[in-house]
């Protein structure tokens, strides 16, 4: 069975945990199998926290912490200096990372990683999409451009239904939300063909 | 007709409850209680449940409340975990042998010390003489069905007991997943209403709860009480039977994963029995006769079936997800070895202490159990019996 396996880096309070879940929710409205679970350790707000997905075709019946994953992203970017975030990551898969450097920039802190890696500036584009900071649609985006764990197409239609649902009463809040994806995978798309 | 979706463990078993619409569900609403009250008390706000949601000021008033709540003919459930159920431990035994059917959904977590909050079974299993029927999950879709099944087991007539509808916490509650749920209907009619013979206050038949028993009199009672967990496998059986023709999945006491021909064998619960499935079919891959038990039933203990299941392996490890500090092995291990002692031929059998305190348990895990295990089955000998497995410091493991 293949399963595409992938581990999220954040602090208690941003996120990380929430945009596992988006993704697995993207996943499951495209048919697929998934799992999306935090690892929790000491409950503080701030404290380095990590998450994960497993997507697949069939029941994945695994439930144990990954610990080879094929993507990695990091929600917060001053974690690079204290956690080691390539830590098993397969070397033909990548890491993309909230930061408004480079990637070049930020390769030195990553252990000699030979692997894909990506930046997305989560802060700037949800700023400009969504009013304010919420870096989760951004790495969403990025994460679903990357893998393509989710044909990118029927991703942007699974996400226009389920923002329609849930933001039934804040239509404007829906196309912030898509340009936002949108714009984000197509940079991603940039860096990847850069 | 299934209905596809993904959550929880905690909003699957939160949803179960809501579809059975029970009269009672009192609720310590405050740390270590789980997701489940909260999930119900949206359905109570959102007017989609008319149970009378109570708010008390510890488990053990929670459970106390659904006693009252059952002993006065209705349908009460509750939810708790790790120290919770500790607080619980008194008003368990009393809700066993007034023999009210009482459910209780149980994120299973390991209690202090040091203070953790992730998963292992030293809360459920130090509950386990309580008079609880236990039924464990490998995951959300297991824990939502257990729980379908969990009502019309407690309640019946020559039961009636209570039963601790257990998930993995976190590994399960707070994990989503894919599940199939069946519509409110379905499970409406499938769960039925509850119609107590008698109770506290029925006219016709009233019913005497907590009396004093002397003891002439006291040792009946438990008898009585023994005699009723003895029924409550054929109950199980029987309620599973009829989910399968209802609803498609079948369960038993446990889970055989590729037993048929198995020389070697795991036996273990919950969440890690996916894992190790895993491991099997890798295993089996490479040409190994190796299987696993799940065990989802502990109480009543499966003791007779699962020794038939095991008496053609050649080599056992009982896997123990909680320290019982018999200085012996731990829980499952001592009722899964006292299981086989009268067997003509037995296998080798070792116990394996892991996963405390949310300790993780991969595949990687159970390849080395195995491995060890075909040493066990080529030489007849076991080594030591009982192991811990996954210390921080690798000298320390046996494996």
């Amino acid at each position: 069975m293949n399963i595409m396996e992938i581990r999220w880096h954040g602090r208690g309070g941003q996120g990380a945990k929430t945009a596992s879940l988006l993704l697995a929710d993207a996943a499951f409205m495209a048919g697929k199998y998934v799992q999306s679970f935090p690892e929790y350790g000491p409950e503080r707000s701030g404290a380095p926290i990590t998450a994960y997905n497993r997507i697949s075709d069939e029941r994945c019946t695994i439930h144990s912490n990954i610990y080879e994953p094929d993507y990695v992203v990091v929600v917060d970017e001053t974690l690079l200096e204290s956690v080691d975030v390539t830590a098993g990551l397969k070397p033909d898969g990548a890491i993309v990372i909230n930061s408004s450097q480079s990637p070049a920039d930020l390769k030195p802190l990553l252990g000699g990683y030979q692997g894909g890696v990506y930046t997305v500036d989560a802060g700037e584009l949800s700023r400009k999409h969504l009013g304010n900071y919420f870096p989760n649609t951004p790495m969403l985006a990025a994460i679903v451009a990357i893998s393509e764990c989710v044909e990118p197409k029927t991703f942007m239609q699974d996400m226009e239904e389920a923002y329609s649902h849930k933001f039934a009463d804040k239509p404007q809040v829906i196309k912030g939300n898509l340009a936002c994806l949108e714009e984000t995978m197509q940079r991603v798309r940039e860096q990847m063909e850069g | 007709m299934s209905i596809r979706d993904r959550m929880s463990g905690n909003e699957a078993i939160a949803t179960a409850m809501r579809q059975i619409n029970p009269d009672v569900f009192a609720m310590f609403p405050i740390t270590p209680s789980t997701e489940i009250p909260q999930y119900f008390a949206k359905y109570v706000a959102d007017g989609k449940v008319d149970t009378e949601f109570i708010c008390v000021e510890s488990e053990h008033s929670s459970m106390s409340a659904c006693i009252g709540a059952e002993a006065a003919g209705c349908r009460a459930i509750t939810a708790t975990s790790s120290a919770g159920l500790s607080y619980m431990n008194e008003t368990l035994f009393v809700a066993a042998s007034a023999r009210l059917p009482i459910v209780l959904a149980v994120a299973c977590r390991a209690l202090t010390g040091p203070i953790n909050i992730n998963h292992d079974y030293s809360d459920s299993m130090a509950e386990r003489d309580s008079g609880f029927i236990q039924i464990y999950a490998e995951n959300n879709q297991e824990a939502y069905d257990n729980y379908l099944q969990a009502h019309r087991i407690a309640e019946t007539a020559d039961v009636r007991l209570p039963v601790m509808i257990c998930e993995d916490g976190f590994i399960t509650s707070h994990a989503l997943e894919n599940i199939e749920l069946e519509s409110d209907e379905d499970v409406k009619a499938f769960v039925g209403e509850y119609n107590p013979e008698n109770y506290l206050l029925k006219e016709e038949n009233p019913l005497a709860v907590g009396p004093y028993g002397v003891s002439g009199y006291y040792m009946e009672a438990r008898v009585a009480q023994a005699e009723a967990m003895k029924n409550a496998k054929k109950a199980i059986l029987a309620v599973a039977e009829d989910f399968e023709k209802t609803f498609g999945r079948k369960y038993g006491f446990f889970e055989e994963y590729k037993m048929e021909d198995a020389e070697e064998a795991i036996v273990i619960m919950g969440s890690s029995a996916g894992t190790a499935k895993a491991a099997v079919d890798e295993l089996r891959a490479e040409g190994k006769k190796v299987g696993l038990i799940k065990v989802r039933v502990f109480r009543p203990f499966p003791g007779e079936e699962l020794a038939e299941a095991l008496k053609n392996v050649k080599a056992v490890a009982v896997l123990d997800k909680s320290e019982g500090f018999s200085a012996n092995g731990g829980p499952l291990f001592a009722e899964t070895a006292s299981a086989c002692i009268n067997l003509e031929t037995r296998p080798k059998m070792i116990d394996i202490v892991y996963g405390l305190g949310g300790r993780d348990f991969t595949v990687a895990h159970t390849k080395r159990i195995f491995a060890h295990l075909e040493k066990i089955a080529e030489t007849g000998e076991t080594g030591p019996v009982y192991i811990h497995l996954g210390q921080r410091d690798a000298r320390e493991e046996v494996l």
